[in-house]
């Protein structure tokens, strides 16, 4: 058997040559030798993270932490490439290969007829290793470089489709948002490069604790000092914030569905949007010190959670509102990070990208079925026409709404528990409000699903007589993800809480028992699934399920008369709570700013003062200059007896005893 | 008052109005001729100076020689002398204006309060050994012999520099041909045009 | 006994008289000339003077050769004067400005 250090590098390497190769010479290769090379790599990368992982766990090989090579050095500080392979690399290297895998086979199906076909091969080859780079780094930098391309990866996929305009807006949008947090996670790095002279992980956690003590500080406009790891968490959070779009930076990843499907399970589902997630329970270390950092943190991931569930109420367009769902579970996950459950987190993760992108990856098969038809009320009665998209797609919902034993519910019950014993101030606020996002999740998941489904239908004759199941390769897909979405959580929540992360997530028990406390009460998947039936969070998922029923399929109209009752609300929700609004506002005041910038500074004084200006008042002069050389030989004189008046008046005056 | 003060204040007097009848006069002959009566008067006030050579020179080289050519020039010269006026008015209040001011400056720079009498006084005079036209050759053939030498390079080139630029070649030349003139027939100069009495074509 | 300053002011009144020639003059380069002279005349006038009362003969040579350069700064003056009536067929000051920037 291989060494880790061979398979890691052949894991990572292996997409980035076909995804280069493909990029290159696509144009001249036929479309199936594209998706053969690229799934073929894929699918070898994730061959190769099941192997690491294997190995890591049934052979208790080390965990791997190397430095390949030294990009530079700036005093004391080294900027290197390195490996870090552990438990948790090795399990966010398969979900991500494996995700991937299957999109990519979803791919073929659905972008067949794409004249960017070989291009969408090349970047979500490229986003695999993009991410990779991200799971794999052993240092802040690579960790930030790894961050950066898969946000150029994602930006190029939502404006796939540059033709579109509202692609290229929503393009620029999930750009300027992320340039937001982005900004902040540099300055958590350089905070971090500050205070710990290093970015190296595994030294930056081993000094964590004298510089918690030294109370070393970073002096903001000079009297206020702010403590350096508070500091750099909360910075670094604000990048994860951005990426993982939490309130209030959330508002570009709805506007990211105007890229392909496969796009928006891959990218805005599964693996990048959690980058954020994952990079807290990375550097849980850190987190774990700075009591304020997981504070905010919890409050974040709680306002997410809410907010966005009950925006996702409201909207019609079926891929939003399975991003405004995500966004939803993001919250979660935050939440789990918040009460320093991070194992939890990274549990929901896993999970959620199994039954999220089956979702997404289900919805892209029903806009096929309906030619690219996305709004829910144009669709209904599909549960005919499509039987194993129902099939999938059901399971993918009782998977979100934590259905026990579904994959959801172990994830999300868990941190439920989690929340509810921790000891955290506020955490009990924090409770109620994952409860009551559970009603939430189960009440948009089964409006959609009933609409899409179960409700009249309501497109035309002829769509229904061309509507059928989709090909193989979209189905494949659909089947194993539905299969592991039944079974992933029971499968991983006994290796999860008997000490999966131990050694790659840092968690203070003392002053957080909770997640030590659920693993002393751990008694068995199965038990866990049959006690979830007779626990709160399951009978408000089934109320949610209940009012579901009544409101889209028992009583239709119910539902406009709810709106009509509540004006206010409904109108709240269809804003989004005005966070678009405010960022339009801010951005056309920063318009403004930049345009009286642009026109007073740099057009007028700048270039009509400097530049310019240099050139005119030259010209200018010059031109008044050549007026006294009239060629006229009395002005000549006259200025030569000018100066010879002045010479003498200025000998008199100052040299009044000259002899 | 003595005599010698009689005689500078007469003839500075005479100078300085003859100076401005060169400005003031509307004809150049006129003007050239108060130009000789300038060097003169002014010639006379060298004497006072005991510059006697130099006073004699000036008449004798200015008056003689460079006014005359003066004159020459401005007989030669077919110059419309009333349009060369135009204008003079009109500037003659700057002109005057300047003037002033210039000489006020200058009085008050060379004013008797730096060099008056109290200041520097000539020496007494004294019995003559040797007449100022000894001395000055004395230092020029000495002393000065190279620039002397120079000055007189200077004149020549400024003979031949007059003399090429206002030189005439053959061809240039507005003069008579005498061959060219025997060799004329009349069938070259003269036209026969029969005129038909009576029609339209005068 | 005649000051310094009177020479000095005499010269001065005439120099200033040249200058005020050469300014109201806009037509005519033979009064210029002349005028000129009027200023040379009040130059050489103070070397003179100051010859005179510094006992230093040198002044008288500096006249000397002034009076040199000033016949040869006529003869060629007119000389150009006499090329430029026959080129112009003026000799008007005014017409004069084929420097003009």
């Amino acid at each position: 058997m291989l060494d880790l250090k061979s398979l890691a590098l052949a894991t990572l390497l292996t997409p980035l040559a076909a995804a280069v190769f493909t990029g290159v010479l696509g144009r001249n290769l036929s479309k199936s030798w594209v998706h053969t090379l690229c799934i073929g790599a894929v699918g070898v990368a994730s061959i190769l993270s099941c192997s690491i992982l294997t190995s890591l766990v049934f052979f208790q090989t080390e965990a791997l932490n190397i430095h390949l090579y030294t990009w530079a050095v700036a005093g004391d500080i080294s900027f290197q490439a390195g490996l870090l392979i552990d438990k948790l690399t090795a399990a966010m290297m398969c979900i991500v290969t494996f995700i991937s895998f299957m999109v990519h086979i979803y791919t073929v199906g659905y972008m067949r007829d794409d004249a960017g076909y070989r291009r969408f091969f090349s970047y979500i080859t490229l986003f695999t290793f993009g991410m990779l780079v991200l799971v794999t780094s052993n240092n802040f930098l690579q960790l930030f470089f790894g961050w950066e391309m898969v946000g150029v990866i994602s930006y190029l996929l939502i404006g796939f489709w540059f033709h579109k305009e509202s692609a290229t807006v929503a393009n620029f949008k999930a750009f300027i948002i992320n340039r937001i947090g982005d900004f902040g996670f540099i300055l958590g790095i350089a905070a971090i490069a500050y205070g710990f002279g290093t970015l190296d992980y595994a030294r930056v956690f081993s000094q964590v604790e004298t510089v918690a003590v030294s109370g070393q500080a970073i002096m903001l406009f000079n009297p206020i000092a702010i403590p350096i790891i508070p500091f750099a968490c909360i910075c670094l959070f604000i990048g994860a914030m951005g990426k993982s779009a939490q309130v209030p930076l959330h508002v570009w990843l709805p506007d990211s569905m105007e890229g392909p499907t496969p796009i928006s399970a891959l990218i805005h589902a599964a693996t990048m949007v959690t980058a954020g997630v994952f990079m807290v329970a990375r550097l849980s270390a850190l987190f774990e010190h700075s009591a304020f950092a997981l504070h905010f943190i919890l409050l974040i991931g709680t306002l997410t959670c809410l907010l966005m569930g009950l925006v996702a109420l409201v909207q019609n367009d079926i891929k939003r509102i399975i991003a405004y769902s995500t966004l939803s579970q993001l919250g979660y996950m935050m939440i789990a990070m918040g009460v320093s459950a991070y194992p939890i987190g990274i549990f929901h993760l896993v999970t959620h990208a199994f039954f999220k992108a089956l979702l997404f990856l289900g919805a892209g098969s029903v806009i096929m079925a309906l030619h690219h038809e996305q709004n829910i009320w144009q669709m209904g009665d599909l549960k005919k026409y499509m039987p194993i998209t129902y099939i999938t797609m059901l399971i993918g919902s009782l998977a979100l709404i934590g259905f026990p034993p579904f994959a959801g519910f172990y994830s999300k019950d868990l941190i439920i528990e989690a929340v509810k014993v921790s000891t955290m101030p506020g955490a009990s606020i924090a409770y109620y409000i994952a409860l009551g996002s559970v009603l939430i999740t189960a009440l948009y998941t089964f409006r959609l699903f009933f609409v899409v489904f179960h409700s009249k239908a309501t497109m035309s004759v002829e769509t229904i007589s061309h509507l059928c199941e989709p090909s193989l390769n979209i189905r494949l897909p659909l089947i194993v993800l539905a299969l592991l979405s039944m079974s992933a959580g029971y499968l991983l929540v006994g290796p999860l809480l008997q000490g999966y992360f131990n050694g790659s997530i840092t968690i203070n028990d003392a002053l957080h028992p909770g997640f030590a406390m659920l693993q002393a009460h751990f008694q068995g998947a199965f038990a866990m699934a049959l006690q979830g039936f007779w626990q709160l969070p399951f009978y408000l998922s089934m109320a949610g399920v209940l009012i579901a029923w009544l409101c889209y399929v028992r009583y239709p109209q119910l539902s406009s008369h709810i709106q009509k009752t509540f004006p206010s609300l409904n109108k709240i929700l269809n804003h989004k709570f005005g966070f678009d609004t405010f960022y339009e506002k801010i951005a056309m005041q920063g318009m403004s700013l930049g345009r009286s910038f642009w026109q007073q500074w740099d057009n007028k004084l700048i270039d009509g003062m400097g530049v310019n200006g240099t050139a005119n008042a030259i010209d200018h002069i010059a031109n008044r200059l050549r007026q006294f050389q009239t060629g006229h030989l009395y002005h000549y004189a006259f200025f030569m007896i000018l100066g010879f008046l002045l010479l003498i008046s200025w000998m008199l005056l100052t040299q009044p005893g000259v002899k | 008052m003595k005599i010698e003060q009689v005689v500078f204040y007469i003839f500075s007097l005479l100078a300085i109005l003859s100076a401005s009848m060169v400005i003031f006069s509307k004809n150049s002959v006129k003007s050239a001729l108060f130009l000789i009566l300038t060097f003169f008067a002014t010639a006379g006030i060298w004497m006072l100076l005991e510059a006697e050579f130099l006073a004699l020179t000036l008449i004798l080289v200015y008056v003689g020689a460079v006014m005359v050519l003066f004159l020459f020039v401005i007989m030669m010269l077919d110059v419309d002398i009333a349009s060369l006026r135009e204008g003079f008015t009109r500037y003659l209040p700057f002109g005057l204006g300047v003037a002033a001011l210039l000489i006020i400056g200058l009085a008050y720079a060379v004013g008797g309060e730096k060099f008056g009498l109290n200041v520097i006084t000539p020496l007494s005079i004294q019995p003559k050994v040797a007449s100022n036209i000894v001395a000055l050759g004395t230092v020029l053939f000495t002393r000065f012999l190279y620039p002397f030498e120079l000055a007189g390079v200077l004149l020549l080139t400024a003979i031949v520099a007059a003399i090429s630029l206002t030189f005439r070649s053959r061809s240039q030349r507005i003069a008579f041909i005498a061959s060219k003139q025997i060799e004329t027939r009349k069938e070259d100069r003269i036209k026969l045009v029969q005129f038909e009495i009576g029609k339209k074509n005068l | 006994m005649i000051a310094l300053s009177d020479y000095l002011t005499f010269s001065a009144i005439l120099f200033g008289l040249g200058v005020a020639g050469i300014f109201m003059n806009r037509k005519n380069v033979i009064t210029l000339l002349m005028c000129l002279e009027l200023i040379l005349l009040s130059v050489s006038t103070n070397f003179i003077a100051f010859s005179h009362y510094l006992h230093d003969l040198e002044g008288q040579l500096f006249v000397f050769f002034i009076l040199t350069v000033a016949a040869a700064e006529a003869a060629i003056g007119l000389a150009i004067l006499v090329v430029l009536f026959r080129k112009k067929g003026t000799i008007n000051v005014d017409k004069m400005d084929m420097l003009k920037g």
